[in-house]
């Protein structure tokens, strides 16, 4: 059966046997970073096109299919037009801090790769805090964004900025007490004991009515989180201001838009990996022939497929719902999700210790 | 209620009204002095004209006319109101007191025809340029570049 | 309008008491045409908002003193676009009033089914734009299917697609299209599948009703002030529907309600707009079967002269109240053709009804009052 992890053991062995350890460790991080930024463009276009394949199809149209068969190169074709560009910096602008913001964007979405599971025993750093730091690692994106809107040197910018940071930190609290449900019923912070939890079935099942609110949750608070409509006020196009990134044009807007989807993609890895199992397959308890039907699907196939299934959830909302005003955006966030998610911790808390889950 | 009771109504108010009704509705010819005190007894008295739905100027090359349009939600009958302005110095109390949607249609008419509004709250060009010279819609407006003469 | 320094020294000096004045316009996706509107803000809150008019002026009024009876009809596409039969109805209608001419049956069944068409496609239009403005992007492609449908219809029959010159004092301009009768059959079969899509899609989204519901609240008063008509005064509890009011063509003969709301909010006038279109389907349903033979056209003379005197009519386009007002000396030519167009009077209610409210809720207001700026600016 096709196993990512059996090319990973291979290339060790291979790498260990042929140099000495220290020149080793470093060329095999040397492929890991290869292969992140290759994910990263691979996913970039990926998702791009299906962001407007599927916008496309609900607003009863076909989407791009002129460039390659099926629009499948469009956005190589909107890459090399963003290169292209010129890349204007605003004559007032601190340079530094604008040229800085876009990187530091891409860095953190960059490091939240490392705790991730993409397959069976293929994940970068399998960190024992890993829950906590991807959550620590993801607040610092909006450090990003602040330096981006007082960069510019815009007050536009900076207001789109400030509303864009304060929704994402807001939002961070649901997140995070979404995100310990699952601490609670798992025991532990680690990703691959996570997922190991969920051998016989996967915890947004097991976990029944906490699980199922926590997801909810985790899915409302995750959309505004990485500014997607209904959400979007900050870079709304039909209000005054573009958002915090206005001044920014060519390459540097090109980073700032992958983030945006990279971000994306990120989250709901970390949605599929806490709720619905990780690469771990459909189990049902201990029916073993159901199990080893499923076990032939390989692991990352069945990653891809839950990662993907919750992008086109969240691509769905954009398109279907209006856009929430930034006091009504604040009020769902701080009068109703986070007195709900705080009883609902208590509740996990209680069916933890009394075993009432399965 | 019908026209007798209209003008009997208005002539208490105002004798010096004049009425002609060869139209389709009663007109009533006042003078532009007495306007603002008619407009209020039309509004506020038994008439209760609380919508005015046209306000507008007729050039007659050697005086204006203003013509208003009103009508009464309560009791659906409609009078147009008419008053005579002098050529040279045309002025006429303005009534974005009594009906705000007189606003704008003052400010039209001050810039198409040159008629001063006495207390408008705000009177400046609305619809064209704030530099422009002249007034449109007079009969003697002269454009050459942009008024073809056939 | 200000010229180019003064538009600088606007926008980045800061009013007395630390107030923003910012331009939105005329070039912007929200304002539906050439829209200038100066607002001060004092942080997120409107103090003021003050139109700037005069974009898209074409001096209509006083080019229509150089054209004929005959001719000065189609201007009037040209100012309410989207409810363009419906403009030509009422000069039409004024010159036959004018000069007495009879206008055979048939023509008024046509050109009333033409005038709750087109009252469809302006609302269904309204309806796709007001939410893409908030955000929704989807209900815009939905809205325009059923209004593709419709325009079809138009260009099969009247040969045009916005700017339909098809209504003639007297009647109509030629008859209609043989496939009329079944292609509107087949609209209105077709738009009572897809109604309940903007019913759950938008109507019942509780974004959008909190996005619409309590904002720009209009008092009764108020609007018959402002000289309001039309959606946006039927949703204070205004009830003054011309076609109720003062009916013409067959109106007085056919059933349909008058929908009255009297909340006066953004979510009133959505909601008056979309129950309008389900009466002008009423409307369509009641007549297409029964279009009678004979004529489309009544007699004229081919040159036609308005006797000496002063004439207004008015029809209910799908903004309100449009009024035509001749002043005849006998001539070819108009002496003086005032417009009454209903924009006008709307949006001089922008002010009072955005005022105290956040800059986020004037979109929700101005997308509800539906303004053409073509017919504000004539």
């Amino acid at each position: 059966m096709f196993s990512l992890e059996g090319i990973t053991t291979t290339t060790q062995n291979w790498l260990f046997a042929k140099f000495d350890p220290t020149i080793a460790l470093a060329i095999e991080c040397i492929i890991v970073i290869f292969l992140a930024i290759t994910l990263f463009a691979g996913l970039g276009l990926v998702l791009v096109l299906m962001e407007r394949k599927v916008a496309a199809r609900i607003q009863i149209r076909l989407g791009p299919n002129r460039v390659g068969p099926g629009g499948m190169f469009q956005t190589v074709a909107d890459t090399l037009k963003l290169i292209m560009k010129e890349g204007l910096t605003p004559d007032s602008a601190d340079k530094f801090l604008f040229n800085l913001a876009p990187f530091i964007v891409m860095m953190v979405a960059m490091l939240l790769l490392a705790p991730i599971a993409f397959a069976k025993n293929f994940q970068i750093w399998d960190i024992n805090i890993g829950v906590l730091y991807i959550s620590a690692i993801s607040s610092l994106s909006v450090i990003g964004i602040l330096m981006a809107g007082w960069a510019s040197n815009n007050k536009y910018s900076l207001l789109g900025a400030m509303r864009s940071g304060a929704q994402i930190v807001s939002y961070e609290l649901s997140a995070g007490f979404a995100v310990l449900t699952i601490v609670v019923l798992t025991g532990s912070l680690q990703i691959s004991e996570i997922i190991a939890a969920q051998q016989n079935g996967w915890w947004i099942f097991k976990g029944h009515i906490p699980a199922v609110i926590a997801f909810v949750i985790f899915i409302i608070a995750v959309t505004a989180e990485t500014n997607r409509a209904p959400f979007d006020l900050a870079e709304a196009e039909s209000e005054l201001t573009a958002g915090f990134h206005t001044e920014y044009s060519g390459m540097k807007f090109a980073l700032f838009f992958l983030a945006e989807y990279i971000n994306i993609f990120i989250v709901c890895a970390i949605g599929a990996t806490l709720f619905l199992g990780g690469w771990m397959p459909l189990h049902i308890g201990s029916w073993e022939a159901f199990n080893n039907i499923m076990d032939y699907i390989p692991s990352s196939v069945w990653f891809m497929g839950k990662t993907f299934f919750l992008i086109f959830v969240i691509m769905w909302f954009r398109w279907t719902f209006p856009r929430l005003r930034i006091d009504q955006l604040l009020n769902l966030e701080w009068k109703y999700l986070l007195p709900i998610s705080l009883l609902n911790l208590l509740l996990v808390a209680v069916i933890a210790i009394l075993g009432w889950h399965f | 209620m019908s026209n007798e009771e209209i003008k009997e109504i208005i002539s208490s108010t105002l004798p010096s009204a004049t009425y002609d009704e060869t139209g389709e509705w009663l007109n009533v010819i006042i003078d532009s002095k007495d306007w603002k005190k008619i407009a209020a007894e039309c509004r506020n008295g038994a008439l209760q004209m609380d919508f005015l739905f046209c306000l507008t100027c007729v050039d007659w090359k050697t005086h204006l006319t203003m013509v208003y349009h009103l009508t009464s939600t309560k009791h659906r009958h409609n009078i147009v109101v008419k008053a005579n302005l002098d050529h040279a110095m045309p002025e006429i109390e303005t009534v974005c007191d009594i009906w705000r949607t007189a606003e704008f249609h003052e400010r039209e008419v001050f810039e198409m025809f040159g008629v001063n509004f006495l207390n408008h709250p705000d009177l400046r060009k609305l619809i064209l340029e704030d530099d422009f010279k002249g007034f449109p819609l007079r009969k003697d407006f002269e454009d050459p570049i942009n008024m073809i003469k056939l | 309008m200000y010229n180019q320094t003064e538009i600088i020294k606007d926008t980045t000096n800061l009013g007395p008491e630390g107030e923003l004045i910012i331009n939105m316009g005329p070039q912007h996706p929200a304002t539906h045409g050439v829209l200038h509107l100066v607002v001060t803000l004092n942080g997120e809150t409107i103090k003021k908002i003050e139109p700037h008019l005069g974009y898209i002026h074409r001096s209509i009024e006083k080019m229509c003193e150089s054209l004929t009876y005959r001719q000065f009809i189609y201007v009037t596409s040209r100012m309410d676009y989207l409810s363009s039969h419906i403009n030509n109805l009422g000069c039409a209608l004024l010159i036959e009033k004018g000069m007495q001419i009879e206008v055979p049956e048939r023509a008024k069944y046509i050109r009333v089914i033409l005038s709750e068409l087109t009252r469809i496609a302006s609302h269904e239009l309204w309806l796709g734009a007001m939410a893409m403005d908030l955000g929704a992007f989807t209900p815009f492609f939905y809205t325009f299917r059923e209004r593709e449908m419709i325009t079809e219809i138009m260009e099969e029959t009247c040969g045009a697609r916005l700017t339909m010159n098809y209504i003639v004092p007297g009647g109509l301009m030629y008859d209609i299209h043989p496939d009329f009768q079944k292609k509107v059959k087949a609209f209105i079969k077709q738009f009572k599948e897809k109604v309940t899509e903007f019913e759950d899609l938008v109507t019942n989204n509780i974004i959008f009703q909190s996005r619409t519901k309590g904002i720009g609240i209009l008092s009764a008063e108020d609007a018959i002030s402002f000289g309001c008509t039309g959606p946006v005064a039927r949703a204070s509890g205004v009830s003054c529907d011309i076609r109720k009011l003062y009916p013409y063509d067959v109106y007085d003969k056919v059933e349909f309600d008058e929908i009255i709301e009297t909340a006066g909010d953004s979510f009133a006038r959505y909601i008056v707009r979309v129950k309008e279109m389900n009466q002008s389907i009423r409307i369509i349903e009641q007549l297409i079967d029964c279009i009678p033979e004979g004529e489309f056209v009544g007699k004229t003379k081919n040159v036609l002269k308005l006797p000496k005197g002063e004439f207004y009519t008015r029809v209910e386009t799908a903004r309100g109240e449009f009024g035509v007002f001749i002043v005849s000396e006998g001539g070819t030519n108009p002496y003086r053709i005032k417009f009454r167009s209903p924009g006008f009077s709307n949006l001089s209610a922008l002010n009072h009804m955005a005022a105290g409210s956040k800059i986020g809720d004037l979109m929700a207001t101005m997308g509800t009052l539906d303004l053409v700026i073509p017919d504000i600016d004539r």
